[in-house]
């Protein structure tokens, strides 16, 4: 019998899981050091730092993972890029969870762009450039951030694949994907001249399937839009307007991990933004795009 | 009980330049029919509009400027599955002006791929990324001779390869498990084994990735757990850190290097997890104690009988990526785990050109990009560490010239200077 989807509880209670025998770290907890390594890095050396909230799956698991580098609390404030054209039961979402779990929560918004009648009816790219990219600049001149944590993976498309755990990014927003900086044994690009940023990746090594056995494992709430509806769901969230369902029938955690294991669809292949030619994301990125 | 999942192996693709490292990995995906819908059709579309046979590297360089040049710029790391386990494949660059991207991808390798081309034979890269795998401490290697369609599959050519190469790494103290001959493009012995190269019996490149070891644990090793941060966001003051090797329990005295600082471990912390009560190596977790010492970043736990060494003077075999040349009047900080410190050049003995292997000279006063050398340096104050030999994680360092990380050593021999007693 298929059980429909049901809104997790959000207060953390105690786990009631079995105690580990077995000291072997398995494979999600390795990841899941790692990413509690590079946040407490993130936090330690940037005085200014923000993460990125999409509302997603990806981000609220980075969320998660704060909570844990950080046992129980979240000392670093959540930066939510409003487009306006975000699907509405995400700031239900995120409003809910961000009271619940005591965040504290900045919202920016480009504003002057939206009044002026900004869309993606002016192009998909110039619309993404004006909406997120430059709503995150406005945001972090304003407020003066040096570091910045995104829940990006290199399993998403192939310039997210070649990116650094610490990758800088210049006054324009730039990234020089032609000259990276080295990283190597754990040691993260933590000092930079001023007027750069650094783009902080915790999740890099993380793949879409493991993001979903993590939630299971760990009883992460998600937004509802994963899961299916009318035989459909979202594979990946973005904006109203760019953002189609997959065909689906999966409606629990379990069901989307099945569904993924036989999937050879890639995940990005219903982001308008990323399909409007070969090398969009490339031109994108290069621009401080996420 | 949580959900294990198969093991994953990190393997790096080395080589020189266009010998068809991205060719190899771009086959290995096809053949094993690991890449996503519509994947292969975007690229034959690509190459067709630029007017170019079927290139496989372009399912890897995803960066226009790398397919425009033919170069991979920067590393990638591709993940596939085999029965066995699952894979993360990373295809370094072959240039070399991209040697520190290459250094980036092979750092995180428990395992190499050296490449060869058979119709260039052995090249510069090829040596030096031999060197480069073995002072990065791998030395699970396979050697694949490419572009055998090139040669006609002799096997002649291979052998003379085969003899001069494997002469080379023999030096180096590298044994590889395999050396298998190739045609990347054709697919002939990477997931299937050739007909046109009957004189082989061994493995097929696929075959020889599942011989390769897992990483093994490093819970027996001694206790390591460099302190990252101290936390005191509620009534609890959390001594924050990874466990880079060994094991710690509640109850466990430690003792705090270089200070010599000791305490009882009261609470290991956790939040929302099953494991209690005590933690192993590769854990990020976080430690209460039974007495508020004063505690810094950088101090590295241990227990009381078997603790790091200490000292303000450091040798390490350092291979150099940096544009300006390491050298004696310059300061320098040195990373090693958490620990930071301000360092300069002591004195440089035996640099290398990790091409030919020549000694470029006994005594140097600089290193330059794409060299390695012996360097012992004066610390402006003690840090604590292990030779590499007893523990990988405390016996590495980088060497941040400015902004940049522009180096990066090995502790190979006990230095004789100034061992620090507590
Ligand atoms: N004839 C022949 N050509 C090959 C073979 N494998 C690769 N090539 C060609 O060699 C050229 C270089 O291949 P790549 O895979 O881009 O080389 P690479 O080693 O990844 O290059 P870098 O990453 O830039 O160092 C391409 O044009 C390939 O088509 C092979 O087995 N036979």
């Amino acid at each position: 019998m298929r059980t429909t989807y049901q809104e997790p509880r959000l207060i953390d209670e105690p786990y009631t899981r079995h105690l580990v025998k077995d000291m072997q770290l398995d494979h999600l907890d390795t990841l899941e050091s790692q990413s509690v390594y590079i946040l407490r890095e993130a936090y330690r050396k940037f005085k200014r730092l923000a993460m990125l909230w999409s509302i997603g799956k990806d981000s609220t698991v980075l969320l998660w993972l704060a909570r844990k580098a950080f046992l129980g609390h979240c000392p670093i404030p959540l930066v939510h890029i409003d487009t306006s054209l975000k699907i509405p039961e995400m700031i239900a979402f995120r409003d809910r969870v961000a009271k619940e779990w005591d965040l504290r929560l900045v919202v920016g918004q480009n504003t002057e762009a939206l009044a002026a009648g900004m869309g993606p009816d002016k192009g998909r790219i110039v619309c993404c450039n004006s909406l997120k990219t430059e709503a995150l600049q406005q945001l972090m001149a304003e407020k003066d951030y040096t570091g910045l944590i995104l829940g990006i993976r290199r399993d998403e498309e192939g310039t997210r694949a070649k990116e650094r755990y610490f990758s800088p990014r210049d006054k324009n927003f730039e990234w020089n994907y032609k000259d990276q900086p080295p990283e190597l044994w754990d040691q993260f690009k933590t000092d930079f001249d001023k007027d750069t940023h650094i783009r902080i990746h915790p999740l890099l090594h993380w793949t879409e399937i493991d993001v979903w056995k993590y939630i299971k494992r760990e009883s992460i709430p998600i937004v509802g839009l994963y899961f299916a509806r009318n035989g459909e769901r979202y594979r990946s969230l973005g904006c109203q307007p760019c953002t189609g369902r997959v065909k689906s029938n999966a409606t629990t955690v379990d069901e989307i991990i099945e569904e993924l294991q036989h999937s050879t669809i890639s995940e990005r292949s219903v982001r308008a933004q990323d399909q409007e030619d070969t090398y969009a994301m490339q031109k994108l990125r290069a621009k401080g795009y996420m | 009980m949580p959900e294990t999942v198969n093991p994953t192996l990190n393997i790096v693709i080395v080589g020189h330049v266009d010998h068809g490292k991205s060719t190899l990995v771009g086959r290995l995906l096809h053949d094993t029919k690991s890449l996503p819908d519509g994947k292969y059709e975007a690229v034959a579309r690509v190459c067709e509009d630029s007017g170019k046979d079927f290139e496989y590297a372009f399912l890897l360089d995803a960066l226009e400027e790398e397919r425009d040049q033919g170069i991979t710029i920067d590393t990638t790391q591709i993940r596939f599955h085999t029965d066995k386990r699952d894979y993360v494949i990373i295809d370094a660059p072959g240039h070399k002006e991209f040697l520190k991207n290459m250094v980036t991808g092979a750092a995180s390798a428990e395992a190499a791929i050296l490449l060869i081309d058979a119709d260039e034979g052995i090249q510069e890269q090829s040596r030096r990324h031999g060197y480069i795998l073995n002072l990065l401490g791998i030395r699970q290697v396979t050697v694949v001779i490419n572009k055998m369609d090139l040669v006609d599959y002799s096997q002649t050519v291979f052998n003379d390869i085969h003899t001069e190469y494997l002469a080379f790494l023999n030096q180096l103290g590298i044994v590889p498990q395999f050396v298998i001959p190739l045609s990347a493009r054709n697919g002939d012995n990477v997931a299937r084994h050739s007909q046109r190269m009957t004189w082989y019996n061994g493995p097929t490149v696929l075959e020889a990735l599942d011989e390769f070891q897992s990483r093994v644990s490093k819970e027996s090793g001694p206790l390591r757990m460099p302190v990252q941060d101290i936390y005191k966001f509620d009534k609890r003051r959390i001594v924050a850190g990874r466990i880079e090797s060994g094991s710690i329990k509640e109850g466990d005295t430690i003792c705090f290097s270089p200070s010599g600082h000791k305490a009882i471990v009261k609470t290991i912390e956790r939040w929302q997890s099953a494991k209690d009560g005590a933690a192993s190596a590769g854990e990020s977790v976080g430690i209460t104690l039974d007495e508020q010492l004063f505690i810094e970043r950088g101090d590295i736990i241990s227990h009381t009988d078997d603790l790091p060494r200490s000292s303000s003077v450091l040798q390490g075999n350092l291979f150099w990526l940096g544009d300006r040349h390491l050298a004696p009047n310059r300061t320098y900080v040195l990373k090693l785990t958490t620990q930071e410190v301000e360092c300069t050049v002591g004195s440089i003995s035996g640099v290398i050109n990790t091409a030919s292997l020549a000694r470029v000279g006994d005594v140097a006063r600089e290193v330059a990009k794409n060299e390695v050398a012996t360097v012992v340096f004066d610390l402006k104050k003690k840090v604590s560490f292990d030779s590499a030999i007893d523990v990988i994680e405390t016996g590495r360092f980088v060497i941040v010239d400015g902004f940049d990380v522009s180096g990066g050593g090995i502790i190979l021999q006990e230095h004789p200077a100034e061992s620090y007693e507590i």
